[in-house]
């Protein structure tokens, strides 16, 4: 899956995440927390695991994370990826 | 058993978490109205991992967009394959609307490997014309297992003032627990939308329960534990249907004909609402099964 466009999901509520995806060639991820010393591994294992399973090869993800646990953090990543899949911006 | 079925936005991490301990025997996790057209997307895909991963102990109902809308078989291939225990699938006004809904739900449960028929229905009434085929909508199809009575839309539809005191759904209500009953299946009551009215939530659902509905729908899981009790047997219920059955094995052993309790004649109405009120008692998991 090619991320072709920069897209965002979730929101900045309490157990939420919000994501935002940009096309790149590369992977990295870029995570802000109030957990990121706990759980900050945690978190972008997480986000890389999504990515490799929708087969993204390329892409910068950046979390803000408002205490989101493992299901929301897929979800919204998830959510992320199939937005940014659509047509490119022009 | 389900008395309580509670409304959960679909869209929302919090409330999601929080769903299965609120006390509900249902919750319903909703893809229609409390979710923006433009967050379908993210709160479908929410919705399948919550139920994924979170493993609800109490029942799990979703409610899909409805069948006039462009989102409403995105939701069913995002939630189907995880075989929540019912899909409630709005304003549904014919038989021939389910039987849309019912043939894809086929489609999807054989395209997964599921047996046909494994999620149920709960169709949700809230247009005239829905009450009018109540009776042909909850027996169109094996997957309906229930019903339940939007009064908001129902109210607008009807174009009548919606009031606290629901006179004007009052048919609606009737209506569609004899078309519930004579179908062989459950039927749900409206919300009562008023979340600091505690006094009027309970006396709108001890009405509800008065003509016969099965249980009664939620968005405020402050009405819960008032929907439940309401909506569950009273020990002196439960002392009653036992004397009952206890009356009817005597008189059986001893031969005789007619017998009676308290004063009162024990006919074949009274015996099948007694067996009602134990079998929810032992639902409920108040009375052991001998």
């Amino acid at each position: 899956m090619e991320i072709k466009k920069a897209a965002v999901a979730g929101t900045m509520e309490s157990s939420d995440v919000y994501v935002e995806i940009k096309p790149a060639s590369d992977i990295a991820v870029q995570i802000e927390s109030v957990v990121a010393q706990q759980f900050g591994e945690e978190i972008e294992r997480v986000v890389r695991q999504v990515l490799e399973e929708n087969g993204v090869k390329g892409a910068h993800v950046s979390l803000n994370d408002k205490g989101a646990v493992e299901c929301v953090i897929r979800a919204r990543v998830e959510t992320a990826i199939r937005r940014g899949e659509g047509e490119r911006d022009q | 058993m389900r008395r309580s079925m509670l409304f959960m936005p679909g869209n929302n991490p919090g409330m999601l978490l929080n769903a299965d301990i609120l006390g509900a025997d249902a919750v319903i996790l909703d893809l229609e109205d409390a979710v923006s057209p433009a967050e379908k997307d993210a709160a479908r895909i929410l919705v399948h991992n919550a139920i994924k991963t979170l493993k609800y102990k109490c029942e799990v109902c979703v409610r899909i967009n409805s069948i006039d809308t462009t989102f409403w078989k995105e939701d069913l291939d995002e939630i189907l394959p995880l075989a929540p225990d019912l899909i409630m699938p709005p304003k549904i006004s014919t038989a021939q609307d389910v039987l849309v809904v019912d043939a894809y739900m086929t489609e999807l449960e054989k395209k997964h490997g599921m047996e046909v028929g494994t999620v149920k229905l709960i169709p949700l009434i809230e247009t005239a014309l829905g009450v009018e085929n109540a009776y042909a909508i909850a027996s169109s199809c094996p997957r309906v297992a229930a019903m339940l009575l939007g009064g908001e839309d129902l109210t607008a539809d009807l174009q009548c003032k919606r009031t606290k005191e629901g006179k004007e759904i009052f048919y609606s209500r009737s209506r569609m627990v004899v078309a519930a009953r004579a179908a062989g299946v459950d039927c749900y009551d409206t919300p009562f939308t008023d979340v600091n009215d505690d006094e009027g939530l309970r006396e709108d659902a001890a009405f509800a329960k008065a003509l016969g509905f099965t249980g009664k729908s939620s968005i405020s899981p402050r009405h819960v534990a008032d929907i439940n009790r309401i909506f569950s047997p009273t020990q002196a219920d439960i002392e009653y249907a036992q004397e009952v059955m206890e009356t009817i094995r005597v008189a059986k052993e001893q031969g005789k004909g007619v017998v009676s309790l308290r004063g009162k004649m024990i006919d074949a109405p009274i015996v099948t609402r007694a067996r009602q009120v134990l079998e929810m008692a032992k639902a409920m998991g108040v009375l052991i099964d001998e």
